[in-house]
């Protein structure tokens, strides 16, 4: 099959794109690993919004979203599993290999769009691998896709907009947190409110995150400031979490703890289309090297979203429209360049927040730099000191680590480890974490069986 | 782990080691084991600990698992339908007898 666009992920910045690109008469597919169109942040959308549980604006506005894709003519596969992406070679377009229910197939496109979105940032810590430890990103996709609520004593342990999100949306449901551990560092603020002025710019947002916060008064959840450190205690399941602040540690029994510690960009697919990176020193994480409208350095591959760098839904839906805008432009399609300043105007509102909340979440310093005998791979569950001894042994980068103790070699395929692996080399060998480098991501993307391998029709299959 | 509340929507009847579990139609199989009550959901093939979901999001494959007798499913993407068989897995997926 060949498209004009193929996008992957169906979140905001891929559905902007697909209407846009669609409503200039491209043919556009859209690849996506959920059942339903939304992405995280508007999962289960329909099936609230037929069931009449929309709630407030960015629920309303993200179901019209999903509307004018579901009316784009834009071909839609959900809940398949894109694993094999070859950028264009010897005239021919990209090249994707897909899976949906053991079915392999391929897709051709002239133009890939790369909208998969976020991941919360991995904090390893100890005991983080028991059962009952979550993150809040997981309590909240409980929470939205079946109305399930998490056993008490239930201890929330972070920072950023998200658990305050999620905090008020349990508050809606009738349940209390028994306690709420904020870990933003004691002077996020003291360097958070330099961005202040400009980040009034998006008041409506600030206006929803005081909202927010106003709303957890009426039965506050009791709440901890300027926690460094975090354990999960348990023989074979969580039982208590211990927590440390300048007054100790404390101690308290809990059945499920969930930790968000922001958000950062999923970079696995890009990186294995050989896409610069470039290392974010202020998010403490990697992200594509960007030209204009989420072009990348790879001639015809596009990335937009939170894919691209943290921006929050609505940036996502525009930047997700210019970009298709542009990818179209690129095939031939005439675009209105009124249209395009007016997205670029409607975008600066959503955008002023960032710098304010960027240095507001700036993750802590026992984050970045976890003690040695914190497991950092959780698939194959090598610690943070053994990756510092490999280093000392001689390994020089990521991927030498890799060699030497099987981190990042698990089904997560680095997912998880990826950052810590960049930050724990470059604290060893004492070099910047750009220095340090990433490691080399190559397909399959997922992890597949021979039987998938077998299933792709000879006529999808590269010469 | 986690419950479901009276009034939350429950139309879908599935089936966790034996157990059965009432859920939403377009919740996934992860999301019932947390439901269902289950210790682990995989034995981990490095250290033999117990391990349940943790990012729900197709991200940790912590939630692999045997899910109408395929091993090695990432939970969190499958969504459930009526009558799925949800088991535990140990160890490694094993690959011997598992349909097609």
């Amino acid at each position: 099959m060949e498209f004009d666009i193929a996008i992957v992920g169906a979140g905001p910045a891929g559905l902007g794109a697909a209407i846009e690109a669609a409503g200039l008469g491209l043919s556009v597919i859209v690849l996506d690993e959920q059942p339903a169109p939304g992405g995280q942040v508007h999962r289960a959308i329909e099936v609230r919004k037929a069931a009449g549980r929309l709630d407030g604006e960015d629920d309303r506005d993200g179901a019209a979203l999903v509307a004018a894709f579901r009316a784009s003519g834009a071909v839609h596969r959900p809940g398949v599993q894109v694993w094999w992406m070859d950028p264009p070679a010897g005239g021919a377009g990209f090249r994707l290999v897909a899976t949906q229910d053991g079915a392999s197939q391929g897709i051709a496109a002239k133009r890939v769009l790369l909208a998969v979105g976020a991941l919360e940032r991995p904090a390893p810590f100890p005991g983080w691998t028991l059962p009952g430890v979550l993150t809040v990103g997981a309590a909240q996709i409980l929470l939205k896709s079946g109305g399930n609520l998490a056993a008490a004593p239930l201890v929330i342990a972070g920072q950023g907009p998200l658990p305050l999100l999620f905090a008020s949306q349990l508050a809606k449901a009738g349940m209390v947190p028994d306690l709420i551990l904020d870990t933003a560092p004691a002077d996020a603020w003291r360097r958070a409110l330099p961005h202040l002025p400009g980040a009034l710019r998006g008041w409506r947002q600030l206006a929803r995150g005081l909202h927010l916060m106003l709303a957890l008064r009426r039965s506050p959840p009791h709440c901890v400031a300027r926690v460094r450190e975090i354990e999960a205690l348990g023989e074979h399941r969580l039982e208590a979490v211990r927590y440390r602040t300048e007054a100790g540690w404390t101690q308290v029994p809990a059945t499920i703890l969930l930790v968000h510690e922001g958000v950062i960009p999923n970079v696995h697919a890009a990186m294995s289309l050989g896409v610069e990176h470039v290392w974010d020193d202020g998010q403490a994480c990697w992200r594509p090297k960007l030209g204009v409208d989420g072009e990348t350095s790879v001639p015809g591959l596009f990335i937009a979203g939170d894919a691209a760098g943290i921006g929050g839904w609505r940036v996502a839906a525009i930047d997700g429209r210019l970009a298709g805008l542009r990818a179209a432009e690129a095939l031939g399609a005439s675009t209105d360049a009124a249209r395009r300043s007016r997205l670029r105007l409607e975008r600066r509102p959503h955008a002023a927040l960032r710098p304010f909340l960027d240095a507001l979440g700036r993750p802590r310093e026992e984050l970045l730099a976890p003690a040695d005998a914190t497991v950092v791979c959780r698939c194959e569950m090598v610690t943070a000191g053994a990756v510092r001894a490999a280093v000392q042994a001689g390994a020089t980068g990521p991927n030498e680590v890799k060699i030497r103790t099987r981190c990042g070699m698990g089904p997560c395929q680095g997912r998880l480890c990826g950052p810590s692996l960049t930050m724990l080399v470059a604290e060893a060998r004492g070099v910047p974490p750009a220095k340090a480098g990433h490691l080399r991501i190559r397909p399959p993307l997922k992890p597949v069986t021979l039987g998938d391998m077998a299933g792709i029709p000879p006529e999808d299959r590269a010469g | 782990m986690f419950r479901k509340p009276p009034d939350a929507p429950a139309g879908v009847t599935v089936f966790v080691a034996g157990q059965p579990v009432r859920m939403a139609a377009g919740e996934s199989a992860a999301a019932a084991v947390l439901l269902a009550g289950l210790g682990s959901s995989r034995s981990h093939p490095v250290d033999g600990g117990a391990r349940l979901p943790y990012c729900m999001m197709g991200v940790c494959f912590e939630c692999l698992m045997v899910i109408d007798g395929a091993p090695g499913r990432q939970g969190c993407l499958v969504p459930v339908h009526e009558g799925m068989r949800i088991e535990p897995m140990a160890g490694l997926p094993d690959l011997a007898g598992a349909p097609p």
